[in-house]
């Protein structure tokens, strides 16, 4: 599902300080929020939809609950959680619009990292083969995608300043390393980290 | 973890292979399975003799208390690894192994014994009978100090609240300062949450399965026509039935009403079917279809063991049960500092899952550290029961983790608790 699940996580890993409070949204079979706890000591708790993954989570000893993120946020009072993360699971919700949202009221920062629509390979392939694309980060069918949304880099990025979400750092990730130049067209996934604010520190 | 079919391994984690179990020497004396717990006992706990009887919820004063009660497996040096087991409407402090001479084990064995979900290699399991029970615990039908005869409707309006503090004294007595957890589904877990909110700083976790922080109308309305049964019963004379023949027939019909929900629509279908009985009595209205037959067979078991008193008194406390005490939920639990597991099943439609995400969500607006799972499963309310290896690996590792103090928020705590 990932290009490189080390390399996000990795990233991810970067942003988090130690001891804080952390909700992963879709938190799968909860590898990041493992890494997490083992590298930052962090207070994880993971929402997850799907009943197998749950079992992969209580097995690492992590907190999970099993419900639908489009409807499990309401509980939390703001400010509730350091980070709020949306990995790989924000492309996938109903309503991206209300769970971003409701992720920025609960959470003090809000980590979101999505495949990137825009990869030069999804390019050609829509060009030249007039297919839907299969990418490293877009592995699926068109027929068989769990993804509900197909976003760019920069789509995301003029998403958050017409909202006013202050952008606050940015990691994009290729196949094996880090992509530091025209990243929608060379990242394979967009990892942001974002607030609300008015300002915009990325270009 | 990466295999995708969790389970076929974990059948194999819950027996444990002769090295990883800790007392060797035992496996010669139990001749079972190894993962037994062989022959048990009950044990009694006698308390609140005159002058000082227990005050109930209602104000009413209560003495003398006898608790039943069993345990399995060892208390550590630190008194901190005992687990209480909280039973359910019909259950008894027979949670797990075998009495002597009996056939089937307690009503819990697939769940506690070495190596099992309650590891008793690792955990002190204890299990009491409520109050107002009839299997050993002073109820209705035990015998009134005033009158030297079974007390029948002189027995007081018990609480789920009254039957946690019996539960606190029998764990006092037992020296037991703080639980590792408590656990228990439908009515065991109300007291679970009763635990969890009234005496916070005496336990680490708790364990809550298939139950509702209070009843809902149509679950005090089964209760209600199973009451309504008993009581129309001509043998059950105001409760006062003892010495002579019990209202079998009334009991019988409220135990029916009671395994109708334990089951679900797809249960029952797969179990019975339109499948014709054998009785080989061809009279109308007879016994005709084996869903009918199960039903009578249910009811007349149970008669066997369950007193019709203790039926309209347990009832009667669970419907009055509300975990939130009249106030917000989340404030109830605001003291609460233990780890909690809340589990509900899918097709449960007596204690719905929506019940349990109430649960869920008072613990989110509480901070508690909490995990939550809807289990799929067909089998109804009875879920809790058969659904071992689900709630096997979700408990296991839950419980590991409160032994060990996995995470920030709890390291502290815990590791002085971990043996």
């Amino acid at each position: 599902m990932q290009s490189n699940p080390s390399l996000d996580h990795k990233a991810i890993l970067e942003w988090i300080h130690q001891g804080s409070s952390v909700l992963d949204l879709g938190c799968g079979d909860g590898e990041l929020l493992d890494l997490l706890v083992k590298e930052r000591h962090v207070k994880a708790q993971g929402i997850e939809i799907d009943e197998q993954a749950i079992y992969q989570c209580v097995a690492k000893g992590l907190s999970v609950f099993h419900e639908d993120i489009d409807r499990g946020l309401s509980d939390y009072a703001d400010q509730s959680f350091d980070y709020v993360i949306l990995n790989q699971s924000f492309q996938q919700v109903k309503s991206a619009d209300l769970v971003l949202k409701e992720a920025l009221r609960v959470g003090r920062e809000v980590i979101v990292g999505f495949p990137n629509f825009a990869h030069y390979r999804a390019r050609l392939q829509i060009f030249f083969r007039g297919k839907t694309p299969v990418t490293p980060s877009l592995p699926y069918e068109w027929h068989d995608t769990p993804n509900l949304h197909f976003l760019s880099i920069s789509d995301f990025i003029e998403y958050c300043r017409r909202r006013n979400i202050k952008l606050e750092k940015a990691a994009f990730v290729g196949r094996r390393r880090r992509i530091k130049i025209f990243p929608n067209l060379f990242a394979l996934t967009g990892i942001f980290l974002i607030s609300n604010g008015e300002t915009h520190t990325i270009d | 973890m990466s295999e995708v079919n969790l389970f076929s391994k974990q059948t194999k984690r819950t027996r444990p292979t002769p090295s990883q179990r800790v007392d060797i020497p035992r496996r010669d004396f139990v001749q079972e399975k190894n993962d037994r717990l062989g022959i048990v006992e009950t044990n009694y706990f006698h308390f609140a003799v005159s002058p000082d009887e227990i005050t109930l919820e209602s104000g009413e004063k209560l003495g003398p208390v006898t608790v039943a009660y069993e345990t399995y497996g060892q208390l550590n040096d630190r008194r901190s690894n005992a687990i209480l087991i909280l039973h359910a409407l019909s259950g008894d402090a027979h949670a797990a192994g075998f009495h002597k001479g009996d056939e089937k084990p307690g009503w819990w064995d697939d769940m506690i014994g070495p190596g099992k979900a309650f590891d008793t290699d690792k955990y002190f399991v204890i299990c009491s009978n409520v109050l107002g029970g009839c299997r050993g615990t002073t109820g209705p039908s035990s015998v009134n100090p005033r009158t030297g005869k079974p007390y029948g409707l002189d027995f007081p309006i018990i609480s789920i609240p009254d039957m946690v503090n019996v539960q606190k004294r029998l764990i006092d007595h037992l020296g037991i300062d703080r639980l590792l957890s408590v656990a228990g589904g439908s009515m065991g877990g109300m007291q679970a949450l009763e635990w969890l909110t009234a005496h916070p700083g005496r336990l680490n976790s708790g364990i809550v399965i298939a139950t509702a922080t209070k009843h809902s109308p149509q679950q005090i309305a089964f209760h209600e026509v199973g009451r309504q049964a008993i009581m129309a019963d001509p043998l059950w004379k105001d409760g006062h039935y003892y010495g002579g023949h019990s209202p079998a027939k009334g009991l019988a019909v409220a135990r029916m009403i009671g395994h109708i929900t334990y089951m679900s629509e797809v249960s029952m279908a797969e179990k019975f079917g339109r499948r014709l009985s054998n009785n080989g009595k061809p009279r109308k209205f007879s016994v005709d279809f084996e869903v009918e037959e199960y039903l009578h067979n249910r009811g007349d078991h149970f008669v066997k063991r369950f007193d019709a008193n203790s039926y309209l008194y347990i009832t009667r406390a669970i419907d009055s049960f509300d975990a939130s005490k009249g106030k917000n939920l989340h404030e109830v639990f605001n003291e609460t500092k233990a780890k909690v597991l809340v589990l509900a099943f899918k097709s449960d439609w007596l204690y719905p899952a929506s019940q349990s995400k109430e649960i869920v969500k008072a613990c989110k607006w509480a901070g508690i550290d909490t995990t939550y799972c809807e289990i799929d499963s067909t089998y109804g309310h009875d879920a809790f029961l058969l659904e071992v290896e689900e709630e096997t690996h979700l408990v296991k590792h839950f419980l590991q983790r409160v032994m060990l103090g996995n995470g920030v928020t709890g390291e502290n705590r815990i590791t002085e608790y971990a043996i």
